[in-house]
C-alpha cells in the first residue's frame, strides 16, 4: 500500500478521523516520542509530525516556542526523520506526515528528503509555506514514490484555489479554519460550515480541518462538518508539561470525535 | 513608464520569477491577497490618474526629485573619478522609503484597506510608511525587532509622533526577519482589511516588482540630472544592498546602458571570516540558494536549512536574503556585488560628515565605502554616481558609541 492510500484509508465514513500534531524533538527528542505513543494510545487515526525551522511564518507562539526549543536541543531534519524511523521500530503503524517548512528541505535536498523519509516510514508531507504553483518538483518526486503532498486551503480561497488544490492536494485537503496562523482560540469560525461546504461542492477527497481547534467542544463542531479534526498548539501545549496531560487531552479529543459521529467512545 | 515596462517584460517571466529566483512561497491564505495585490498594480499601472497622483505628491510632499550633487571636495580627496551623490537622504522623512511607502500606501487606498502593516529595521521604512500613512489617513502598524528599538530610539518616537503604532518582536534574533515574520503573521491574520506594506525589493511576488518599479525614480532622476550636468552617462553606480530596494531603485533604469557599471554592497559586518556579517553573496559556505519570506534567492543559513543570525552595526542592512532580481542580476554578471565592513562604512560616515557637510544613514555609508575604494582607481574623466539612500540623524547614538575609545 503507498503512504496516499494508507493516509486516505484513515477516513472512514462516520468515523472522524482524529489528526494531533507533535513537534519532532519537543521537549526532547525521546520525551517527543512518548508524546506521539500517547497520542496514538489515545486513538489517533493520522499523525502530524512538525520538523523544526528557525522563521515558522505560518505558527502562532505556542508551536513558535516548541520548535525554537527543539533547534536549541540540535535537532536536524535528519534526527527528524531518524525519529519517525524510531516510531515504527516501537511499534507504531499510525500514517504519519511531516509537517515542515520548505527552506530546510530545499537544504536537505528533495530527493533525498522524500526518499529518505518513505524509507523511514513517511506517508506523506504538509509544506505550508509552499502552494502548488511552487510545488513542482517535490509534487513529482512524492507522487513517484506514491507519497502524499497534502495542500492548504484557507477561508480567504475563491473558487479557483479550491479546485486548483483539491485537484493536486493527495491523501486529504487540509483546510484552514480561520485567517490566522496555528493556535488555540476560544471560538470557531461562524464561517466554517460555508468554507466546508464550498470545498465539499468540488470534491469527494477528505476534508481536514486544523488551526485554532483546541477542545472536545470545538472538535466535536468541527467533525460534524469535516472529515478529520486536526489539532497542534493545545497538545503542544500540554507536550510541555507532561506525557500525561497529552494523553488526557487527546483522550478527550477522540471522545468528543466519537460523539460526534454517534458510536461508541472508544477511550 | 512605458520605458520600464518593456524593461519588467525583459527581466520577469509569469508569476514573479526572476530567472530561478522570486516566485510565492506563501501559506495559501496569503495567495488571494497576492492575486488581488498584482491585479491593483495592473490596473493602477494603467490609470494615468494614479501615476498623476503619485508624482503629485512625490514633487510637493516628498520634495522631489532630490539632487543630484556634485561631491568636490571628497573627488579631490580620493583623487579620481567625478563623484555624484543621488541625495535620497533630502527626500521627506529621511530616506528613499518614502517613495515606495507612497505608492503602495496608494495603492492600499484603491484597493479599499484602511489598515496598513509594515516592518522595519532601521526605522526608515517604518517612518516612510508612518509618514504616508499620516498623510492618507491609514492606520498604520509597524513591527520592530527588539534589538532594533534599542538602536534606533529615534526613528521609534518618529514612528509613534506620526501616529503609528509600534510592535515590539521578541522572536529569533530580534531584528528585521522577525520584524517581517511578524508583519506576515499579522497579514495573515487580518489579510482582508490589512495591506502588507512591505519594504524592500523581496518577498513574495508581486512585491520585487512593485517596490523596484516605486524605486525606480530613483534612477530615472539620476539618468536625466547626470546627462543635463555631463552630457553623458556615468561609468559606475554604487549602491548598498540590504533587501536591495534603493539599488535596484538607482540600478534598474540604467540595465539597458551597456556601458554602465554597477556595484552592489552588502554588509560585510565585523568580517566575512568572522560569520558575523549580512553578506549573502560574499560567503558561499554560509548563503545559498533558498526560500525566505516567500521568495527564492541567496540566504544566509546553516547546513540544516535553518536561517541565520547576521550582523550588520546599520540596522537596514541587517537581513539574511537578498531581493531576488539581485541574485539573477549577479547570475548575469550585469551587476557586481561586494561588502563593506562595519569599520570600513564607519570611516567613510566620518569622511563624508567631515568633507562634504553631508553625515549619511550608516546603510549608506557602505556604498559610500566602496566609493573610498574604487574612485581612486579610475580616471578624472570617469563619472561616478553613489546612492545616498538616506540621512544618518538616526545613527548618531550607534556611532558616537562605535567611536568612543576603549
Amino acid at each position: 500500500m503507498t503512504g496516499i492510500e494508507r493516509i486516505t484509508n484513515s477516513f472512514q465514513p462516520r468515523r472522524p478521523a482524529f489528526m494531533p500534531y507533535a513537534v519532532l524533538g519537543y521537549p526532547t527528542p525521546e520525551l517527543s516520542l512518548q508524546v506521539v505513543q500517547a497520542l496514538v494510545a489515545a486513538g489517533a487515526d493520522l499523525l502530524e509530525l512538525g520538523v523544526p525551522f528557525s522563521d515558522p511564518l505560518a505558527d502562532g507562539p505556542t508551536i513558535q516556542a516548541a520548535t525554537q526549543g527543539a533547534l536549541e536541543k540540535g535537532v536536524t531534519v535528519a534526527d527528524c526523520i531518524a525519529m519517525v524511523a524510531a516510531l515504527r521500530a516501537r511499534g507504531v503503524e499510525t500514517p504519519a506526515l511531516l509537517m515542515g517548512y520548505v527552506n530546510p528541505i530545499l537544504a536537505y535536498g528533495i530527493q533525498r528528503f522524500v526518499a529518505d523519509s518513505a524509507q523511514a516510514g513517511v506517508d506523506g508531507f504538509i509544506v505550508p509555506d509552499l502552494p502548488p504553483e511552487e510545488a513542482g518538483e517535490l509534487e513529482v518526486t512524492c507522487h513517484g514514490q506514491g507519497l502524499a503532498l497534502v495542500y492548504l486551503l484557507a477561508p480567504t480561497s475563491p473558487a479557483n484555489r479550491i479546485r486548483l488544490v483539491a485537484e493536486k492536494s493527495q491523501g486529504f485537503i487540509y483546510l484552514v479554519s480561520l485567517t490566522g496562523v496555528t493556535g488555540a482560540r476560544y471560538a470557531l469560525s461562524p464561517s466554517l460550515a460555508d468554507f466546508v461546504g464550498r470545498v465539499r461542492g468540488v470534491t469527494r477527497k477528505p476534508l481536514a480541518v486544523g488551526f485554532g481547534i483546541g477542545s472536545g467542544d470545538q472538535a466535536r463542531a468541527v467533525a460534524q462538518l469535516a472529515d478529520g479534526v486536526i489539532v497542534g498548539s493545545a497538545l503542544v501545549q500540554r507536550a510541555g508539561r507532561s506525557i500525561d496531560e497529552v494523553h488526557k487531552l487527546a483522550t478527550e479529543l477522540r471522545e468528543a470525535l466519537d460523539l460526534a459521529a454517534g458510536s461508541t467512545p472508544t477511550g | 513608464m512605458t520605458h520600464h515596462l518593456e524593461d519588467q517584460s525583459r527581466l520577469t517571466t509569469t508569476r514573479g520569477k526572476f530567472g530561478p529566483y522570486g516566485g510565492q512561497f506563501v501559506p495559501e491564505v496569503l495567495m488571494p491577497a497576492l492575486a488581488e495585490l498584482e491585479a491593483a498594480y495592473a490596473e493602477a499601472q494603467a490609470d494615468p490618474a494614479f501615476e498623476a497622483t503619485l508624482l503629485n505628491l512625490l514633487n510637493t510632499y516628498v520634495g522631489r526629485p532630490t539632487p543630484l550633487s556634485f561631491a568636490a571636495r571628497l573627488t579631490d580627496y580620493l583623487g579620481g573619478a567625478k563623484i555624484y551623490l543621488k541625495r535620497e537622504d533630502l527626500a521627506h522623512s529621511g530616506a528613499h522609503k518614502i517613495n515606495n511607502a507612497l505608492g503602495q500606501a496608494l495603492l492600499a487606498q484603491r484597493m479599499g484597506k484602511r489598515r496598513i502593516v509594515a516592518e522595519t529595521g532601521a526605522g526608515q521604512h517604518g517612518v516612510g510608511t508612518a509618514t504616508a500613512c499620516a498623510l492618507l489617513g491609514l492606520g498604520c502598524v509597524v513591527y520592530m525587532g527588539r534589538v532594533d528599538i534599542g538602536r534606533q530610539q529615534p526613528n521609534v518616537f518618529r514612528m509613534q509622533l506620526l501616529n503609528a503604532e509600534v510592535c515590539p518582536v521578541d522572536s529569533g534574533s530580534r531584528t528585521l526577519k522577525d520584524a517581517i515574520n511578524e508583519a506576515i503573521r499579522d497579514w495573515v491574520t487580518n489579510v482582508e482589511t490589512t495591506h502588507y506594506l512591505l519594504g524592500s525589493a523581496l518577498g513574495p511576488h508581486p512585491y520585487p516588482t512593485i517596490v523596484r518599479d516605486f524605486q525606480s525614480i530613483i534612477g530615472r532622476e539620476a539618468r536625466a540630472q547626470i546627462l543635463a550636468a555631463e552630457g553623458r552617462l556615468p561609468h559606475l553606480l554604487i549602491a548598498c544592498v540590504g533587501g536591495g530596494s534603493n539599488a535596484i531603485g538607482l540600478f534598474h533604469p540604467f540595465l539597458g546602458d551597456d556601458e554602465v557599471e554597477m556595484i552592489g554592497v552588502e554588509a560585510g559586518g565585523e568580517s566575512i571570516a568572522s560569520g558575523r556579517h549580512a553578506a549573502r553573496f560574499a560567503d558561499p559556505q554560509r548563503a545559498r540558494v533558498g526560500v525566505l519570506h516567500g521568495t527564492r534567492s541567496f540566504v544566509l543559513q546553516n547546513a540544516d536549512g535553518q536561517i541565520m543570525e547576521t550582523h550588520s552595526i546599520s540596522a537596514g542592512l541587517d537581513y539574511p536574503a537578498v531581493g531576488p532580481q539581485h541574485a539573477l542580476l549577479r547570475d548575469q554578471g550585469r551587476v557586481i556585488y561586494t561588502h563593506a565592513t562595519d569599520h570600513e562604512a564607519l570611516a567613510a560616515f566620518h569622511l563624508l560628515a567631515k568633507l562634504e557637510g553631508i553625515i549619511p544613514a550608516l546603510e549608506s555609508a557602505h556604498a559610500v565605502a566602496e566609493v573610498v575604494k574604487r574612485a581612486p582607481r579610475m580616471s578624472g574623466d570617469q563619472i561616478l554616481i553613489v546612492n545616498l539612500s538616506g540621512r544618518g540623524d538616526k545613527d548618531l547614538d550607534t556611532v558616537m558609541k562605535a567611536s568612543a575609545p576603549g
